[in-house]
């Protein structure tokens, strides 16, 4: 009774299959949009960013402003969410966390990014340090959507789609790691999509 | 568009089913940060494949979030203040 | 007996025996079930297809047979693009299977032993589990005074027309009210445009009354009628409402 039973004529949306994608992912050439609470919207007057910690020897902020003149990169990256669609060749802008962790001086290990709307994600420093992890606030040419996460959203794309939290507003640097809003029920803490780490026990 | 995606709690009644042995949309839940207190099935849900997040209608604070990964079921009532079940035989 | 040992949470698998096409867009089936056990009217299922690769998709549909009827009989609207409903309205046939579970949901339901006028307001395919409280209100023999307001886009859009004109005729205490968004063809004497106060106000109970409301359909409907209903002075816990997000279209 439990076996599942194949539904005869059903064939699911397209999925393409590709040798290049990490395990268990398909392509897909929308960009579906995620989300398990509304969409904040924050104006570009009132948002800020922060990094704040308790090692930290001075917190710092940038208003919208300031962090429009910190030096940009563009990013072109594959991006893979944890619901198994695979997007490639995505084209970012921003600011690498590198630029902004030179900032500040710490001890931290860990990063807890925290943003609008109560969401929160936890990766370990030197995951973010050295190209890897940037907060973008464009995407394809164009001022991030707030459906996508903007005014500006964390970009780690050798992470599962979920690390690269939308509405961010600022890190918390850490002694400690500290899972996030989906590391908390049950999804991987590093969520390698590679080494297919979706859930806890991966 | 996003506002178009929300559903009641009704539509999870399936998922708490598989977790609770009760009928849990006819629960009472009051919410842990602004103490409104609303029926399981009145909650709000923003439909996502990662999880089921049923937030308070009155303030979105998450009341009760769920996770099945691939042999749990990941359960966080931390947002709800308290819960009452009225067992009801006939819609279980 | 034997189904009250089935919980409503087992995988059935349910065959189709009979279909029945509603409306361009709308198809009925109507579904044998091992071990049904008996519902409310307002609640639904959920429907799980399977691929050969292992592939599922899941989707809730309501249950539009009110409690009475011998079988289960889901309407589904095809929604452009969707991934589940086209192939519940176009590829399933008589004698397949699918697998459902339920009767699941204890929140949108009616039963005709409830106090209080009942006000009906379904926007497109949200006419389903409303169509099965209207069923249940005429088999029951309810008194209760019950007024259903349906907005369509057009009138081939009306799902359950025939039934809904005889059961306004048959049922003294129901009457139905539709209002179309799209065009109207000539001679028409329903409403014309989207649901609106006046519209409401007119259709509806006073708050005076208490009546329960419940409100059906696609999500920007079903919320902009029920800030109206309370804007109109109704009591939230008389207000249940039923949204099934971006789709169906009124
Ligand atoms: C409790 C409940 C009861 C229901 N009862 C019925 C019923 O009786 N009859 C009925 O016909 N339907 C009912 N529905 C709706 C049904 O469950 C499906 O949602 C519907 O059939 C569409 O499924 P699909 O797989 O065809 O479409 P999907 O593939 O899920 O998507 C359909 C379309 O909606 C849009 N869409 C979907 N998700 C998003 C998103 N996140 N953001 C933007 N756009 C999006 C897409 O553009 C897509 O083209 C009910 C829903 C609920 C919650
Ligand atoms: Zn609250």
């Amino acid at each position: 009774m439990s076996q599942p039973m194949v539904s005869r004529g059903f064939r699911g949306r397209q999925r393409s299959v590709e040798a290049n994608l990490p395990p268990g992912q398909y392509l897909t050439n929308d960009f579906p949009v995620l989300s398990a609470g509304p969409t904040p919207r924050t104006q570009l007057a009132k948002w800020d960013f922060t990094i704040v910690g308790t090692t930290l020897v001075q917190p710092k902020r940038w208003t919208w402003d300031e962090f429009q003149a910190l030096p940009r990169v563009t990013i072109q990256a594959d991006i893979h969410c944890v619901t198994r669609w695979s997007k490639l060749g995505t084209r970012w802008e921003g600011v690498a966390l590198d630029t902004l962790l030179a900032r500040v001086q710490h001890q931290a290990r860990f990063v807890i990014a925290y943003c609008d709307g109560g969401y929160s994600t936890n990766l370990p420093l030197n995951e973010v340090l050295g190209g890897k992890a940037w907060v973008v606030d464009s995407y394809e040419g164009a001022p991030l959507a707030p459906e996508h996460g903007g005014p500006a959203r964390l970009l780690v794309p050798h992470r599962y789609f979920w690390k690269s939290t939308k509405w961010v507003r600022g890190l918390e640097l850490s002694v400690d790691d500290r899972p996030g809003f989906w590391e908390s029920l049950g999804y991987h803490n590093d969520g390698d999509p590679w080494r297919e780490q979706r859930y806890q026990g991966d | 568009m996003d506002a178009s995606r929300r559903l009641d709690g009704n539509a999870a009644a399936g998922l708490l089913r598989e977790i609770f042995c009760w009928e849990m949309t006819s629960a009472a839940v009051t919410c842990g940060n602004c103490g409104a207190t609303n029926a399981v099935g009145a909650l709000i849900i923003y439909a996502s494949p990662m999880g089921t997040v049923l937030r308070c209608p009155a303030c979105e604070q998450p009341l009760v979030r769920v996770v099945r990964t691939s042999n749990d079921y990941w359960l966080d009532i931390s947002g709800a203040r308290c819960i009452q079940v009225t067992p009801d035989t006939a819609a279980t | 007996m034997a189904n009250r040992l089935v919980s409503p949470i087992v995988w059935q698998r349910a065959t189709v025996i009979e279909t029945v096409r509603e409306t361009p867009q709308a198809r009925s089936l109507m579904l044998a079930l091992p071990h049904w056990q008996r519902h409310r009217a307002g609640q639904h299922v959920e429907v799980r297809l399977t691929v050969e690769d292992g592939y599922q998709a899941q989707r809730s549909y309501s249950i539009a047979s009110p409690p009475e009827a011998p079988y289960l009989m889901l309407t589904v609207e095809r929604i452009a693009e969707g991934e589940v409903s086209p192939y519940l309205v176009d590829v399933v046939q008589e004698g397949d299977q699918l697998e459902v579970r339920g009767p699941i949901g204890g929140y949108f339901t009616w039963q005709a032993s409830q106090s209080g006028p009942l006000l009906l307001v379904a926007g497109g395919s949200g006419i389903v589990p409303l169509m099965a409280m209207a069923r249940h209100h005429a088999l029951a023999g309810s008194t209760t005074p019950a007024h259903l307001l349906y907005s369509a886009r057009q009138v081939d859009n009306i799902i359950y027309h025939a039934e809904l004109e005889q059961l306004a005729t048959e049922d003294q205490a129901f009457a139905v009210f539709y209002t179309l968004t799209r065009g109207a063809p000539p001679g028409w004497a329903g409403f014309q445009r989207r649901i609106d106060l006046d519209m409401l106000e007119d259709v509806g109970w006073p708050p005076a009354q208490h009546p329960l409301i419940y409100i059906c359909g696609p999500t920007p409907l079903v919320e902009a009628v029920a800030t109206m209903a309370l804007h109109l002075g109704h009591a939230q816990g008389r207000i249940k409402t039923e949204r099934f997000g971006p789709t169906g279209g009124s």
